[in-house]
């Protein structure tokens, strides 16, 4: 499954993949009452397994990343496992088969080394008291010292388009406490 | 993202499975873990749904097939066969002996034996067991199947000791003349 979120939509088209990021202890798999979420053994986490999904929403509200997404039309949870069927047999997943432009790139870590040359790859994240390793890496400048994101470090910041949300409370007669 | 291939930072270690949230080996981990494992391979869980999946699903297809024999047993009835054939002449046998022949012609062998001067009663030769030949046993009024001691009423057909169950398809004879003549097959339907 594909999933796309909204990067600044009244501005701006732009869309970000979410992509699973294919943690060494799924914290989806933690959490899951009925064992459905299974991890294969190259470390991809599945889709939850349709016989066994009792469509909770545990999953969906437990991963650190967002990635799980309930199917309520399926009673299933979906979620991006790497379009597991088209990456086990060599093709790229659909995401990057299908953009047009290669904003979306999927290859080897030489390409990737090649293509980012000023980068590294951090896979360590830090969530709350909880810290994961994941499969997914992300790209970082090669010359910080980072070696761990702190996924909720920004939670307190203003998100991106929150004028909009400031205009809609500005615009709200006594202020902000309608 | 980035494939576990050989890349800048040296070759990758290959994946040892689901780390559990505590880090500690799986040895040390509580049994409910180990029963319910999130790798995949290791997974040999039967859910409740896809039991009860299985289950329903072979009983309806018992019951389908059941319906599906009723069904068939009840309308394709094969139409009983009307023509006369001759299959022996009367004095050709002495009472107790027999003669096994094809009716209609190309059918499997059946029997038939002279129970006295002038009646006869004819029987597929194929016991109803496991298709062994039978043979008459006239002294004691039955037929005889060797292969499991099956014994059937030679009057009737019907299975009286032994494994088999259903009567023997009957062979409608009848003496015209001096000669038998086979007239049509009664399947056996007990």
């Amino acid at each position: 499954m594909i999933q796309l979120d909204y990067v600044d939509r009244a501005h701006s088209t732009q869309t970000v993949p979410v992509v699973c990021m294919h943690c060494d202890s799924p914290t989806c798999a933690e959490v899951c009452p009925a064992d459905a979420i299974k991890r294969t053994e190259d470390g991809i986490v599945q889709t939850a397994r349709k016989p066994r999904c009792i469509a909770c929403n545990n999953c969906v509200l437990a991963c650190p990343f967002g990635v799980p997404k309930m199917q309520t039309k399926m009673n299933l949870m979906m979620k991006c496992d790497m379009c597991y069927d088209r990456t086990s047999v060599g093709l790229k997943p659909w995401c990057a088969s299908a953009c047009p432009s290669q904003a979306l790139a999927f290859g080897t870590r030489d390409e990737m080394a090649r293509l980012r040359p000023h980068a590294k790859p951090v896979n360590t994240f830090q969530f709350g008291m909880q810290t994961i390793r994941t499969k997914v890496n992300i790209m970082i400048p090669r010359d910080t010292a980072v070696e761990i994101v702190d996924v909720t470090a920004a939670m307190h910041e203003p998100t991106i388009g929150h004028e909009i949300l400031d205009d809609v409370f500005a615009a709200t007669p006594g202020g902000g406490d309608a | 993202m980035i494939q576990n291939q050989r890349g800048v930072e040296g070759p990758r270690d290959l994946d040892h499975g689901t780390t559990p949230p505590d880090g500690r080996p799986i040895a040390e981990q509580p049994k409910w873990r180990r029963d319910f494992p999130i790798d995949w391979a290791q997974d040999e869980y039967v859910s409740r749904r896809e039991l009860v999946k299985f289950i329903v699903l072979t009983s309806a297809a018992l019951v389908v097939g059941q319906f599906w024999i009723v069904f068939k047993s009840t309308f394709s009835r094969r139409p009983a066969l009307s023509t006369a054939a001759p299959i022996a002449r009367v004095d050709e046998l002495s009472i107790g002996g027999a003669k096994t022949f094809t009716y209609p012609e190309g059918s499997t062998p059946r029997l038939l034996v002279k129970t006295g001067a002038n009646s006869f009663v004819a029987y597929d030769q194929q016991c109803t067991h496991l298709l062994c030949p039978v043979v008459p046993a006239f002294e004691l009024g039955r037929l005889h199947c060797p292969c499991h001691n099956g014994w059937f009423d030679l009057e009737t057909g019907r299975p009286v000791a032994g494994p088999p169950q259903r009567a023997l398809p009957r062979v409608r004879v009848e003496v015209r003349a001096g000669t038998v003549y086979a007239t049509g097959v009664e399947e056996s339907t007990a």
